[in-house]
């Protein structure tokens, strides 16, 4: 069933009318990519949020050349906050492989730990935004300040969408006797893209608030 | 086939319209010209664009009506068509943006000799600043501002001291003057605008725009503001008058320096500080 | 398919066999609720989202009304200057955000796009029916700030700070604006939703033979509207949520410091210019959102009644995606003398003028697929010839504002207001007319009535022309836009009291055919005359339907399989005007697509 696709220009420039073209059309799938409908809608999603976050930085980096900036002191919790989602990844790929090879015992064990992860994240983040209150750094002092909640509260909020899916994944192999392999493996593949965005994200944002 | 009919009478009605209207602008009173011979460049151009499109399309609907023993044509495209009409039309689009970009360009380059102004925008009414005898206008920061210095001048700027301060709604120029309106905000965003100079700019807060203009014309204008500003928008009105030099100068000699503002609100203090400043230069 | 050669299939089977694309479980309703509320089948979504901008679209008419009424007649109904604010706001954005865009993309979007492309339902019908709800949420949230202390925000469309959050401006001290900017977020949020359907429907889910070149054009417009929206209306978002904490949280992201009825505020430093560039970034794309479904529709509208197929098929697409890869490097003409940096003004205003050529192009070919046609004029043509008299007249008068040295004395004055009436109010508007007149037949399986419908065009047409093509008139004469009442002071040559009275009396006569048209539309879809199956002799699929109107799952056990582009209309040597996309080679034997 494999065909070859034609590059988007050659799509374009196709004459419908044209009887070889025609010929040539009867057979189309229908298809433009050879990609599952849930991977697909997942980049979708992957690039709205990106964009979001790009003009977000678009106007960080405009807001910053006024002298009214402050940098921000980056608290020890934030560093270790990091490498808890840096880990998650890393169990991720696990997950991933497990389920390749049909060990669901084994990704469910490590989704849990995942999730697991996950709370103490957002716990972590949520005690440097109290750290951050107490010393004085108001949400309306420096812009710094104003771009730095702005930004851990989005990715959080992402965070805690991903959580939603990672609930979803979880129930397809709780109950390991009854599992769907086709849907698990599916679903198990686009909960660990999309914790991985979630920690390129956060590199961004981190490595960004960190060097400015 | 009242629909070619309607075709006709709005194409038509359109250009008869264009015509009799008496609703055109006022005569221009600055050198900006060439925006209004802009405009009637493009009329004409695009004036001629849309009676062809429509005389065109009405002689279609009348001759391809339907009749049920008749078939279309079936030409799905016709490349040498298509890229002539694409063609003419780049060259259409070029002869419009050739001149506006032309008198854009003057319009953001200020000449050497204009002298300056400033005008200052609140909700909602205006305010207005000469430079004074130095020539220069002192520098400004929102933070000043209070009852005894509502322009928010830096006292230590040696120039401030001599700026003219206008706080009314009515402004005199000079006739023939190229004028450069450095255009400030306190609030919120305004827009001075005169229909007869043509020019606008919006004034910011934050930031200091300008725009220039040479008036060629001696009256009275009326200001609008052009950018909203909230619910008194509509009434933010004020007049311009294009003076020669000598009602100008008795126009100027009845307003206060910001000296004399400080002056009569018993400051001597912060003028003397004003005034070591200016020495130290 | 690569493997069995289209001689072998057509030889060995007659026809191409169907193929079941993206096997999907198709949802069943099961209870009313699940069938007419949290309806997951997208035709039913469509109409909802229809109804649901219609309704909130009829608040933003009459705010018009009222407009009109205060702009001609000051005093005869009773309004102050923060009434009339709050009025334009809320008509300017309900009418952009919440009509057009939910109307072309949610309405037209998912009810055509899954019959035009050969599926049985949009790929993700769940998240298409939250997406919905979402949107109904936006719009009960816009609503609800009528009912707030202080009143709906009175921002102007365009919310600029830092008016839009400051006491000066009605709602924007209070919960007016914060429930705008909420409705907005949300509403983002909710097309999101849709948009991943509409995108990923039309790469994935088209029935077998379907290339992309074989789509009809609506299907072009409103995907290409889609992908505009989808990088769009994050700036839209992102913007609103800068502008929320600025408002709430006391941040200074488009705040300078400002002193406000001599109270200095706590804010410093922020840019209000950045606002109106995510703005904008987002708001001239909007205007192509709302514009390229109404495009591509009008395409398909005057082929299937001119008989002829669209002129220019494929220069016609490429126009649309210029168009819309173009509209997202133009924004800034909204801002000539916004006070950004004027050497701006010289990048801008190229790019908004290369824009034009395509534009033109489109319109060439919409008036020569009239020509050498066999026009039929049926109402749906009536809307189309409308729409391309009005658009070409908006069209022509956005090479005045897009030329930067011509803006600057027209910006902010009512020859603004005309043209984006024109181009992106009535325009858009008159093809969604002409389009519930020939779509109807299939949603319903009855005709609209023709003679009201006669009148309704002729009132429509002939008033909204009358109302927007004298104001450009006031605009030259520098008119400003958004004024609660204009003082005839000197500014002006010559009285406009008079050309008001005339356009707000238009306005009020348009507005009133409107109601003509609902009332048609309620009485047609129990009374009309019956319609049959493709009453227009239309090829795409749309009409291909089991049932008309088509039931859940749109087609026949098996899907169908498309052996032609959408647009073989007259072809030489065939039987009939019109041979269907799903009609086999075979079953055409003669005809000129089919000799080699
Ligand atoms: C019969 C139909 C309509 C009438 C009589 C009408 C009338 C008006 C009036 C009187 C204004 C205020 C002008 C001012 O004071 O500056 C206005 C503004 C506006 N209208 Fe309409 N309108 C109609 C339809 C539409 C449609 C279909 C759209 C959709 C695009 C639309 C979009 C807008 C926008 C965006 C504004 C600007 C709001 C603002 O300044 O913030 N209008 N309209
Ligand atoms: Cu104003
Ligand atoms: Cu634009």
């Amino acid at each position: 069933m494999e065909t070859k696709k034609d590059s988007i220009i050659d799509q374009l420039t196709q004459k419908p009318w044209d009887p070889a073209q025609v010929k040539i059309d009867n057979s189309h799938e229908g298809k433009t990519f050879n990609l599952h409908v849930g991977k697909l809608g997942l980049r979708y999603l992957m690039i709205v949020s990106t964009i979001m976050f790009c003009l977000f930085i678009v106007t960080y980096g405009d807001r910053m050349i006024y002298d009214d900036w402050v940098k921000m002191p980056e608290p020890f919790l934030l560093w270790i906050n990091t490498f808890i989602l840096f880990v998650s990844s890393i169990i991720f790929i696990r997950i991933q492989i497990a389920s390749k090879k049909n060990q669901f015992k084994k990704a469910k064990r490590d989704l849990i730990l995942v999730g697991f992860l996950a709370l103490v994240f957002l716990i972590g983040q949520f005690l440097v935004w109290q750290n951050m209150v107490d010393k004085g750094y108001y949400v309306y002092g420096s812009p710094a300040n104003a771009y730095f909640y702005l930004f851990t509260a989005l990715h959080g909020l992402h965070l805690l969408g991903g959580l939603v899916y990672w609930v979803m994944t979880i129930r397809k192999v709780w109950n390991i006797n009854d599992i769907d392999i086709r849907k698990a493996k599916h679903t198990i593949e686009l909960c660990s893209i999309y914790w991985h965005f979630l920690l390129a994200v956060w590199i961004v944002l981190f490595g960004l608030m960190l060097f400015t | 086939m009242f629909v070619v009919l309607l075709v006709l009478i709005v194409i038509l009605g359109s250009v008869v319209f264009h015509m009799v209207s008496p609703w055109w602008w006022s005569e221009i009173a600055s050198n900006w010209v060439g925006m209004d011979d802009t405009i009637i460049l493009t009329f004409w151009i695009t004036g001629a664009v849309f009676v062809a499109i429509g005389l065109f399309m009405a002689y279609c609907i009348w001759k391809f009506r339907y009749d049920k023993d008749k078939k279309a044509e079936y030409e799905p495209e016709n490349s040498k068509l298509e890229w002539t009409l694409t063609i003419l039309t780049t060259i259409g689009v070029i002869a419009l943006l050739a001149p506006g970009l032309i008198v854009w360009n003057n319009f953001v380059t200020v000449p050497k000799g204009a002298y300056e102004i400033e005008v200052v925008g609140q909700q909602w009414g205006w305010m207005y600043r000469l430079p004074g005898k130095d020539g220069v206008l002192g520098t400004t920061s929102i933070k000043n501002i209070d009852d005894d210095n509502p322009f928010g001048l830096n006292t230590d700027d040696p120039y401030s001291l001599d700026d003219v301060l206008v706080d009314a709604d009515d402004l005199h120029i000079l006739l023939d003057r190229p004028l450069k309106l450095n255009l400030r905000a306190l609030d919120v965003l305004h827009d001075f605008y005169v229909p007869q100079f043509r020019a606008k700019m919006d004034m910011v807060p934050g930031t200091i725009t300008y725009y220039w203009f040479t008036p060629i014309k001696t009256g009275e204008y009326e200001i609008l503001c052009a950018e909203y500003c909230g619910t008194g928008h509509y009434a933010m009105l004020g007049y311009v008058y294009v003076d020669e030099q000598k009602e100008y100068d008795e126009w100027v000699d009845e307003q206060m320096t910001f000296e004399e503002v400080l002056a009569s609100n018993g400051k001597s203090d912060l003028i003397k500080i004003a005034l070591n400043k200016k020495n130290d230069l | 398919m690569a493997a069995d050669s289209y001689e072998d299939v057509v030889k060995n089977k007659e026809s191409i066999p169907a193929l079941e694309v993206a096997p999907q479980d198709l949802y069943h309703a099961k209870s009313f609720w699940t069938k007419y509320i949290f309806c997951q089948d997208a035709k039913v979504i469509g109409i909802q989202y229809g109804l649901t901008a219609v309704a909130i679209g009829l608040v933003g008419l009459v705010s018009s009304w009222l407009m009109r009424m205060q702009i001609a007649f000051p005093g005869l109904i009773p309004m102050d200057a923060a009434q009339y604010y709050q009025l334009v706001t809320m008509h300017g954005m309900i009418m952009v955000v919440y009509l057009l865009t939910a109307l072309f993309l949610g309405g037209f979007g998912n009810y055509l796009i899954p019959l035009m492309v050969g599926a049985r339902d949009m790929v993700f019908p769940y998240v298409n029916m939250v997406s919905f709800w979402v949107f109904f949420l936006a719009v009960i949230i816009l609503a609800s700030s009528y009912f707030v202390p202080g009143g709906p925000t009175g921002a102007g469309w365009t919310l600029y700070p830092p008016q839009a959050i400051t006491s000066g401006t009605p709602g924007g001290d209070g919960l007016g604006i914060v429930l705008m900017l909420v409705s907005l977020a949300v509403f983002v949020i909710g097309f999101t939703m849709g948009g991943l359907n509409y995108v990923i429907t039309v790469l994935q889910a088209r029935t077998r033979g379907m290339t992309l070149m074989r789509l009809p054009l609506t299907v072009w417009g409103i995907f290409t509207a889609t992908v505009l929206a989808l990088f769009a209306f994050p700036a839209l978002f992102v913007a609103g949520i800068m502008m929320t904490l600025d408002n709430m949280l006391g941040t200074s992201f488009f705040m300078p410091a400002i002193i406000q009825f001599g109270e200095k505020l706590t804010h410093e430093g922020g840019s209000p210019i950045l606002f109106q560039h995510l703005f904008w970034f987002f708001g001239h794309p909007e205007v192509y959102i709302v514009a390229l479904p109404a495009f591509g529709i009008v395409s398909d509208l005057i082929s299937v009644h001119a008989r002829k197929n669209i002129f220019g098929y494929r220069m016609m697409v490429w126009a649309i995606v210029i168009i819309g890869g173009l509209s997202f490097v133009v924004w800034a003409h909204h801002m000539y003398v916004a006070g950004m940096n004027p050497w701006f003004g010289f990048f801008f205003a190229t790019t908004t003028l290369i824009i034009a050529v395509p534009t033109a192009i489109k319109v060439y070919n919409w008036v020569l697929t009239l020509w050498r046609g066999n026009i039929k004029l049926t109402l749906p043509m009536l809307f189309s010839i409308a729409f391309i008299i009005t658009f070409v007249n908006g069209g022509l008068t956005g090479l005045f504002l897009g030329n930067v040295a011509v803006d600057v004395p027209l910006s902010d004055t009512y020859f603004v207001v005309a043209h984006f009436h024109m181009v992106m109010g009535i325009a858009p508007v008159l093809v969604i007319l002409g389009s519930v007149y020939h779509w109807f037949p299939l949603i319903t399986g009855r005709f609209l009535n023709e003679r009201l419908g006669k009148i309704h065009f002729w009132v429509t047409f002939i008033g909204s022309y009358s109302i927007y093509f004298p104001m450009h008139y006031l605009g030259f004469m520098g008119v400003t836009r958004r004024y609660f009442e204009v003082f005839e002071g000197e500014a002006f040559t010559y009285s406009i009291t008079g050309i008001n009275q005339f356009i707000t009396v238009a306005a009020l006569v348009t507005g009133a055919a409107q109601f003509l048209f609902i009332y048609n539309i309620i009485v047609s879809s129990k009374f009309g005359k019956k319609a049959g199956k493709n009453p227009w002799k239309a090829c795409s699929l749309e009409w291909r339907t089991k049932d008309v109107p088509p039931t859940h799952g749109n087609f026949d056990k098996e899907l169908p399989v498309v052996y032609r582009w959408a647009y073989d209309y007259s072809v030489p040597g065939a039987d009939e005007d019109y041979i269907t996309q799903d009609t086999p080679p075979s079953a055409v034997a003669n005809a000129r697509a089919e000799q080699t």
